[in-house]
């Protein structure tokens, strides 16, 4: 039973970051644009978030930061994609090495290349309800499911906004003759999925680790994307996979340290999660209507 | 900004006969294309104006520009007498322009009231509900039927054009311009649209109607302009000209017309299709239990909307597609579904519906003209490049194409490309030709020139089936024809027992009997 409520509890915390990237690659997606930027932008929010708070002292400045870097990174993706028409495939894994070479450079000049670990104190476990166990987590992870996700839901289904970003996924002629700005509504949906993203990347190290590792994203971005389509653009389902990912993440991580288990190869068990979103990927994401305008960049005729 | 009402407002008595909208010396060039060449438009209140020409005479990009989706390089637009700039759909709309593009500008997986919705309204959050009420109160103010919560997607395209023409009119406009409205609808969908835009003329809107058809036009404006490469050749009231003196303005010159003269002299069968299934996209039956018999010097016309089937049934006869069941047999040969060089060497030769897909762009004219037989151009492993050429020469002249037998296919007219793919297959002096929408596109003088290659090859001995959208054109050509709905052949008819209202009815997938009462 503990067995279980601890798989459960690290399920949560492991799937915060996911959350985060699901959603803000979700608004890109519907919006027309694939952002596979986002795992540069997670690994940019990651470092800078953690590099602000390490030279300022406030968490808060580095969650800002973090932000901000997303924004950042979305206004660059649109540049590139939405003004200039680029190929998206191309412009989002440059976008990502691009901003994986500048955090780390600017971590070289600032912290030097040595090995030496900078720590800071990182935001800390929360438990509200003082039940322990599952309710005991990060106070980004409440955000996470408590808030970010309902409001992203509320926010691209039930708002004007929301409507005007999905028509410009689908029909971006349509929009236009609606009288929809298409580049402006683009625009917001890269930025705020890009904040989303950076916000994802600052949890590893403004919460979970409270220091910056090189390589911390580790593909959590390339995950997000593959999530989004197992979720069919949809926020919950997402999510949903985003939930189950970390399940079987979190489970592999503690059976390695079972007794019995010793002659598995762990690489065999770390594989395990990537395998099943793989299977799942295959099993959901046959036939599925991908938003109509996905990759087209919008130009009037 | 002001209050006025789409329709039935207080006639402006003084003021009614003043232009509604007035666009002076507009101008657009698309490279080395002048589109619109100074043109002079005015519209007047409650009239439906007809905006008649050949394609690419400039009549999209010319209404493109008043609604903001194409920027002027130079030209004044007028509205209500003052001087206004247009830079976008939204600026027309709040001036009072709506249009239905040829394209719909519609968001298929959105409910209809969500496509109403978009881009309207004020605060964040998003009623549905009150946009539902909103649909269906506009829906019963114009007498346009539409069910707000239906998926667009779902919706036939006749539907998703009241769609367009609605939501238009939610958005209190006052001169609406429909961008060839009818190529897309059945005779009787026609008839009701013709319906509502009288109503709403009468009502004191301004309709702009695009279109290429005479009869049409003849049948619903008041007044006609008619443009030719980019400029105005006149503007008319529509009672006072006939089709004759129409046509010649679009063309430039007197046209001719093609007509079939002779009887068709019944000759042996050539063709015969018996039973044949096939699957489409998703592996949907396409083709069901499809029968038919084409015999030498005759043309079978095949009628229908499209996506009944049509499209599958020429790839299928071309040796592109596998069919799933039947026989299709050439001269009392069956073909044993061996894909494309067994239906070449049978002598089926194809004219497809996409003749952007049948050409190689890149390729030269000569080497386009040569696909289909390299086999007699080889010589050893190479090809002979002298006998190419010559080859090409030869049917240059022959079908008049426009071209050089060095210059890329890309670089030809739509018409000259039609010319090509003619050339390739009739150079081959084919047993059966199956064609699909051979003049979709193409203008007045193309199209002769198609239609006339056609009747030639009838005269030669060709058994030709012909797949067409275009009624009259299956009318004029076709002895007899067939009408195919969700891939069954539902009606047979000599061309004489045809008219558009009985055709419509089967095209829709009514039994021509049971309904021929309620055509509305």
């Amino acid at each position: 039973m503990t067995f279980l409520l601890d798989v459960l509890t690290a399920t949560l915390r492991n799937a915060t970051p996911l959350a985060f990237g699901t959603v803000g690659e979700t608004y890109s997606e519907r919006a027309g644009v694939l952002n596979l930027g986002i795992e540069g932008t997670m690994y940019a929010g990651a470092f800078f978030g953690f590099a602000t708070a390490y030279w300022t002292g406030y968490l808060e400045l580095g969650l800002l930061a973090a932000v901000v870097v997303g924004l950042l990174a979305g206004g660059l993706m649109g540049l590139l994609t939405v003004t200039l028409g680029a190929n998206q495939h191309v412009s989002g894994l440059g976008l990502t090495l691009f901003l994986i070479g500048v955090s780390e450079f600017v971590n070289r000049l600032a912290f030097g290349a040595g090995q030496r670990l900078r720590k800071i104190e990182p935001y800390p476990v929360i438990d509200p309800l003082g039940l322990g166990g599952l309710t005991s987590q990060y106070a980004l992870t409440y955000v996470a499911f408590l808030l970010v996700v309902p409001l992203a839901w509320w926010i691209l289904m039930r708002t004007r906004f929301g409507l005007a970003l999905r028509a410009v996924g689908e029909n971006p002629e349509a929009a236009d003759a609606a009288g929809i700005n298409v580049f402006r509504t683009r625009y917001a949906a890269l930025m705020i999925g890009g904040a989303l993203m950076g916000l994802g990347g600052a949890f590893f190290t403004l919460a979970a680790l409270g220091t910056f590792t090189l390589d911390i994203i580790a593909g959590r971005g390339w995950v997000c994307v593959a999530l989004v389509i197992f979720g069919r653009w949809g926020i919950w389902r997402a999510v949903a996979g985003a939930l189950l990912f970390s399940f079987v993440y979190s489970l592999q991580l503690r059976l390695r340290i079972l007794p019995g288990w010793e002659g598995v190869p762990f690489e065999l068990l770390l594989a395990l999660p990537y395998l099943v979103v793989i299977v799942a990927l295959a099993l959901s994401g046959r036939n599925v209507a991908y938003p109509g305008a996905y990759l087209k960049p919008y130009r009037r005729a | 900004m002001d209050t006025r009402g789409p329709i039935g407002r207080e006639p402006r008595d003084a003021a009614s006969d003043a232009p509604v909208v007035e666009l002076t010396g507009i101008t657009k060039r698309f490279g080395d294309l002048v589109a619109n060449d100074r043109i002079e438009l005015s519209l007047r209140r409650g009239e439906i104006h007809a905006l008649l020409g050949e394609n690419g005479a400039g009549k999209t990009t010319l209404m493109r520009i008043l609604y903001g989706l194409t920027a002027p390089d130079a030209g004044e637009i007028r509205i209500d007498g003052r001087a206004v700039t247009i830079r976008s759909p939204k600026d027309a709309i709040a001036a009072g322009i709506g249009m239905v593009t040829q394209h719909f500008a519609l968001v298929r997986p959105m409910t209809v009231a969500e496509n109403l919705t978009l881009g309207r309204g004020r605060g964040v959050k998003l009623d549905l509900r009150r946009a539902e009420a909103a649909a269906r109160e506009a829906s019963e103010r114009f007498g346009i039927r539409v069910r707000p919560d239906a998926r667009v997607g779902d919706l036939s395209v006749g539907e998703q054009q009241r769609v367009e023409v609605l939501k238009a009119l939610a958005r209190d406009c006052r001169v609406l311009i429909l961008d060839e409205p009818t190529a897309v609808l059945v005779p009787q969908e026609v008839d009701a649209l013709f319906a509502t835009l009288r109503r709403l003329a009468e009502g004191g809107m301004t309709v702009v109607f695009i279109s290429h058809k005479l009869g049409e036009v003849l049948s619903i404006t008041d007044r006609v302009t008619v443009l030719r490469r980019g400029r105005v050749a006149g503007t008319a009231e529509t009672p006072d000209v006939g089709e004759r003196t129409l046509a010649e303005m679009m063309v430039g010159r007197p046209t001719i017309g093609v007509t079939r003269r002779d009887k068709a002299s019944r000759g042996r069968g050539v063709l015969r299709v018996d039973g044949l299934a096939a699957a489409g996209a998703h592996g949907l039956p396409a083709l069901r239990d499809v029968s038919l018999e084409v015999a030498a010097g005759e043309i079978v016309g095949v009628a229908g909307v499209s996506g009944n089937g049509q499209t599958e049934l020429v790839e299928v006869l071309s040796g592109t597609r596998r069919p799933t069941g039947g026989s299709i047999e050439v001269d009392g040969r069956r073909l044993g579904g061996r894909g494309v060089p067994e239906a070449l060497g049978a002598g089926i030769g194809r004219i497809a519906e996409d003749r952007h897909a049948s050409v190689v762009g890149d390729l030269s004219v000569a080497y386009n003209l040569v696909l289909e037989r390299l086999d007699d151009f080889r010589r050893g492993g190479r090809l002979d490049q002298r006998a190419i050429r010559a080859h090409a020469q030869e049917l240059i002249e022959r079908f008049g194409i426009r071209a050089r037998p060095d210059d890329p296919v890309r670089t030809l007219s739509g018409g000259n490309i039609q010319k090509v793919l003619l050339a390739r297959v009739l150079s081959r002096e084919p047993k059966v030709l199956v064609v699909s929408q051979p003049t979709r596109g193409l203008d007045v003088g193309a199209t002769e020139y198609v239609r006339s290659q056609l009747l030639a090859q009838r005269a030669r001995g060709a058994a030709i089936l012909l797949v067409s959208e275009d009624l009259d054109e299956l009318l004029t050509l076709a002895d007899r024809l067939i009408v195919l709905y969700e891939g069954r052949v539902v009606g047979r008819l000599d061309v004489g027992e045809a008219d558009p209202a009985r055709l419509g009815l089967l095209m829709a997938g009514r039994d021509a009997e049971a309904t021929s009462g309620a055509a509305a």
